[in-house]
């Protein structure tokens, strides 16, 4: 077991990790421009507008801060993948998987450092988003969203990490965050509720994993949600475990050359 | 116990042998020198021996351990020094190098001090706290020999280890070699295909080509099995002087080069006057003749029946085209 899992491996990984993104100041602040100005146009573009089932009392500021936040997490932790990529181009890949370590210590220690990450942009932007006029409910809902933050930045990370297994550089993986990532966001529920799409659309958004954990994050934060907690819960936690199933399975098979 | 052995290792990508067969045996201590042209089979060969890809046929052992079924062990007595760069460059250079330590399961104490020790064998003391972006290349080479060494490794493999680099880094790289192998008492394995740089560093040298490697020996031994003198001489009509030298018995072998002959022949300077009769003989006229003693570039042409240097080309681009007909960028 000692072998298997290398406690000093995976924590070396992750310190790396965060020493590169806190010495990258401009990728911090980059990453929380998008959804800085989502949420701020959105919100005072759509101020008076009540999508669908959410209570009058919930503005749409309200409404729409838990699916930016979803994706914020989202994109941060899709970033592992291309870091992985980055590090293949400039041959950092070939130090971490010629030294005695496993392949499942390699992928916790990467998928540590992508969540801490992912996370941290997801704390900026509530404090940002609570400076702009989000409402917090209760601390039993922070722990909520807390909860589905976590399951959402691991699935996201295990996702970046599964595609990047498959790549052999950046090029292709422009055309995954176009053609996976956006209809993720987009059909997630994020921005509207998905009663405004027609029935063949909606099928789209409840098989959508997003989806659930965008409801997740709206009950905790705002306290409306369209399904049960449970649902959301156990969707975002089955495609969690299959995303980390997926990532390490096709990691292991990485060729390092 | 020796610190390689191998056995009929061979390695395949589909239709193309890179590896053929190869039976090595390294003792401990050694500087041991793959030479041969680009795309010979080098990089694959090292790639086999630190676990990183999986022989087709074949066993090997590296300091007693299996490649196959003791990958971890080998990987523990193993430095690395990739051909191509394989630093974190946003990363400090002691950064990297704690990285590496850390990786291989080396206490806080451990670290500290050998951190210190490599940084000093490769003269990097002052720059430890530098990012790697700042490093020059010749800097970056020598933290990648340092951070191979961090995990006291007993085999170090060096694959290229001064391509592209300037004279006088490549010298001073050559001179941090030599001393790490005397002071650390580590094994190395280098691949090059800079002449010098095997006959400067290597205590002996194996010749691969295409694969295979053609003969193994100490420089000086290898130089001495060709046993003679060179004679180069040059003239209009390479042809007609080619066929004439040809047919005298003092001539043990003639070289066509694009603008001149080698001869082989014993006693050098003795042969000059003879070269110069049998020239005018078949109404050739020498614009220059000269001796010289052989190097080796001239054992490996004398092996491989091919200059190194020209052969540079060609086989590079030999390679890129059995690549591109593979569709992968294998080396």
């Amino acid at each position: 077991m000692k072998n298997i899992i290398n406690i000093q491996a995976i924590y070396v990984l992750w310190l790396r990790e965060m020493k590169r993104y806190l010495r990258a100041k401009s990728r911090i602040v980059g990453s929380l421009g998008m959804p800085f100005f989502f949420l701020l146009f959105l919100g005072t573009g759509f101020k008076n507008f009540r999508p669908g089932t959410v209570p009058p009392d919930v503005d749409y500021l309200n409404f729409v801060a838990p699916g930016i936040l979803a994706i914020v997490l989202q994109m941060g932790s899709m970033m592992t993948g291309i870091a992985i990529l980055w590090d293949r181009q400039f041959g950092f890949l070939k130090e971490i998987m010629v030294a005695p370590v496993s392949r499942i210590s390699i992928v916790l220690g990467r998928t540590a450092g992508g969540m801490t990450t992912a996370l941290f942009q997801g704390f900026l932007f509530i404090g940002v988003a609570f400076f702009v006029g989000l409402r917090i409910e209760s601390i039993t809902g922070v722990i909520v969203a807390l909860c589905f933050m976590v399951l959402i930045a691991c699935s996201f990370v295990n996702l970046g990490l599964a595609i990047s297994s498959l790549m052999r550089d950046m090029q292709g993986f422009s055309l995954v965050m176009n053609f996976i990532m956006v209809p993720i966001f987009l059909l997630s529920g994020a921005l509207f509720p998905v009663e405004q799409f027609p029935v063949w659309v909606r099928v789209l958004s409840y098989i959508d994993p997003l989806f659930y954990g965008v409801d997740g994050l709206r009950y905790g934060l705002i306290g409306v949600s369209k399904f049960p907690l449970w649902l959301d819960f156990s969707m975002l936690l089955l495609f969690c475990a299959f995303m980390v199933g997926l990532g390490a399975y096709l990691f292991s098979k990485v060729d390092v050359d | 116990m020796h610190a390689i052995e191998t056995r009929g290792l061979t390695k395949k990508f589909d239709a193309l042998t890179a590896v053929k067969q190869v039976d090595l045996q390294v003792a401990q201590g050694e500087i041991f020198g793959l030479l041969g042209p680009n795309g010979a089979g080098k990089t694959t060969f090292i790639k086999m021996l630190s676990t990183l890809s999986e022989p087709t046929e074949g066993d090997a052992r590296v300091w007693g351990h299996d490649i196959r079924r003791e990958k971890d062990a080998v990987r523990h007595d193993i430095g690395m020094v990739f051909q191509d760069p394989a630093v974190d460059d946003r990363l400090t250079g002691r950064e990297n190098l704690d990285f590496h330590a850390r990786m291989y399961g080396m206490k806080k104490t451990d670290r500290i001090s050998r951190i210190g020790e490599v940084l000093d064998l490769v003269g990097l003391t002052d720059k430890a706290g530098e990012l790697l972006r700042n490093y020059s290349g010749g800097m970056k080479r020598r933290l990648e020999i340092a951070r191979g060494l961090m995990h006291f490794p007993r085999v170090l493999f060096l694959d290229e280890p001064t391509l592209g680099l300037d004279p006088q880094t490549r010298y001073h790289i050559w001179e941090y070699i030599k001393g790490l192998n005397a002071q650390e008492q580590v094994t190395i394995v280098l691949t090059t295909h800079y002449m010098e740089e095997a006959d400067e560093l290597c205590s002996r040298i194996g010749i691969i080509d295409y694969g295979s490697i053609l003969v193994i020996d100490t420089p000086e031994a290898l130089k001495n099995t060709l046993g003679n003198d060179l004679l180069t001489v040059k003239a209009a009509d390479l042809d007609a002087l080619q066929q004439a030298f040809g047919n005298e018995s003092w001539v043990l072998e003639v070289n066509r080069f694009d603008s001149s002959l080698v001869l082989s022949v014993q006693q050098g300077e003795e042969k000059v006057p003879l070269a110069v009769n049998t020239a005018q003989k078949h109404g050739v006229t020498l614009t220059s003749v000269s001796v010289r003693k052989p190097t080796l570039d001239d054992v490996f042409l004398h092996y491989t029946g091919k200059s190194i240097r020209e052969e540079d080309v060609s086989e590079k681009d030999q390679i890129r085209g059995r690549m591109r007909m593979h569709g992968s960028g294998r080396r």
